[in-house]
């Protein structure tokens, strides 16, 4: 009795160890992998909106994984990638909008109210005193 | 001073009404907006410096190598397993036969069988075509998968790009840039 008890608990603790195992399997190993996922992170999912294409698993998102590890085995950097799909897919792919006519306003509006914000916190203090 | 409280009272539903009603003009055409994002393609210049493969012998070559010899390009992404191309492929047929421009398919993320097979029983109106086995080369173009189709010139600008199946109305703006 108690030796089948042993081996219960054996072959469970087996199954534990898989376990540990195969997550150690499932993380990126190549640095390829890490670089594609720290791209898709920034990157919007056009057909599946409200999600990254790290997230998504449409098949848009798949081709774009692919896509980009490729140009990353080519020798492209981050920034030649985030541009050239920008050039193809416009400003709305990338998550971090960058400078331009369209987004001056987004860009300086809070700077503006911090500024207008400030300066009427100043003036109510310097009256007091 | 009651006649100065008034006037107050009265701005200020004034304002709030005011602001009710851009709101509600602000939600009424923002919700009847065109969900899909589509980039605008004024000065799209098409990426074509990469390669392909042929579909039929299997062949690899420069898509720029490709596009030679013609004023205009059709580039239809399609696949046997999408449904809404073989509504479509009926106006790619009628375009073949009545314009002069090259028909490019690239068959996405499909298999070489079913692919020929769709083609015996709903007609082939492409000059060339070539796989797109992973999706990537559809990215190059900047598609979002099937079906899409771009008219681009001999300088590689994207002059349409219509997302989703061709219809009537697509294919006669089609004649009508490639006539003029």
């Amino acid at each position: 009795m108690k030796s089948k008890k042993l081996s219960i608990i054996k072959i469970l603790l087996y199954f534990l160890l898989v376990l540990i195992s195969s997550k150690g399997i499932a993380t990126p190993s190549t640095i390829y992998e890490e670089q594609t996922i720290n791209i898709t992170k920034n990157l919007r999912c056009l057909i599946c909106q409200g999600q990254t294409i790290h997230e998504s698993n449409s098949d848009f998102a798949e081709s774009m994984k692919k896509y980009i590890q490729g140009e990353l085995k080519n020798g492209k950097t981050n920034d030649e990638i985030f541009k050239s799909l920008v050039e193809k897919y416009g400003q709305w792919i990338v998550y971090d909008p960058g400078i331009s006519k369209n987004t001056l306003l987004l860009w300086t509006l809070p700077l503006l109210l911090f500024l207008i914000g400030g300066a009427i916190i100043t003036r109510k203090i310097l009256k007091k005193i | 001073m009651q006649f100065l409280e008034k006037i107050k009272k009265s701005i200020f539903s004034l304002t709030i009404l005011i602001f009710l009603i851009i709101s509600f003009f602000v939600f009424k055409f923002a919700l009847q907006k065109e969900k899909i994002y589509s980039p605008k393609i004024s000065d799209n210049q098409i990426f074509t410096d990469f390669k392909v493969q042929s579909l039929i012998d299997e062949n690899q070559i420069y898509f720029n190598k490709v596009l030679v010899g013609q004023n205009f390009y059709l580039i239809n992404i399609w696949s046997s397993w999408c449904v809404p191309c073989k509504d479509e492929i009926k106006y790619l047929l009628e375009l073949k036969n009545v314009t002069p421009i090259m028909m490019i398919g690239i068959n996405y993320k499909d298999k070489k069988k079913n692919a020929l097979d769709f083609l015996k029983s709903y007609g082939d109106p492409f000059d060339q075509i070539f796989i797109d086995k992973q999706g990537t080369i559809s990215i190059n173009f900047g598609a979002y998968g099937v079906p899409e189709t771009f008219l681009i010139n001999n300088d590689n600008k994207v002059l349409k790009k219509y997302i989703g199946p061709l219809n009537e109305k697509d294919v006669n703006e089609i004649k009508k840039i490639i006539n003029n």
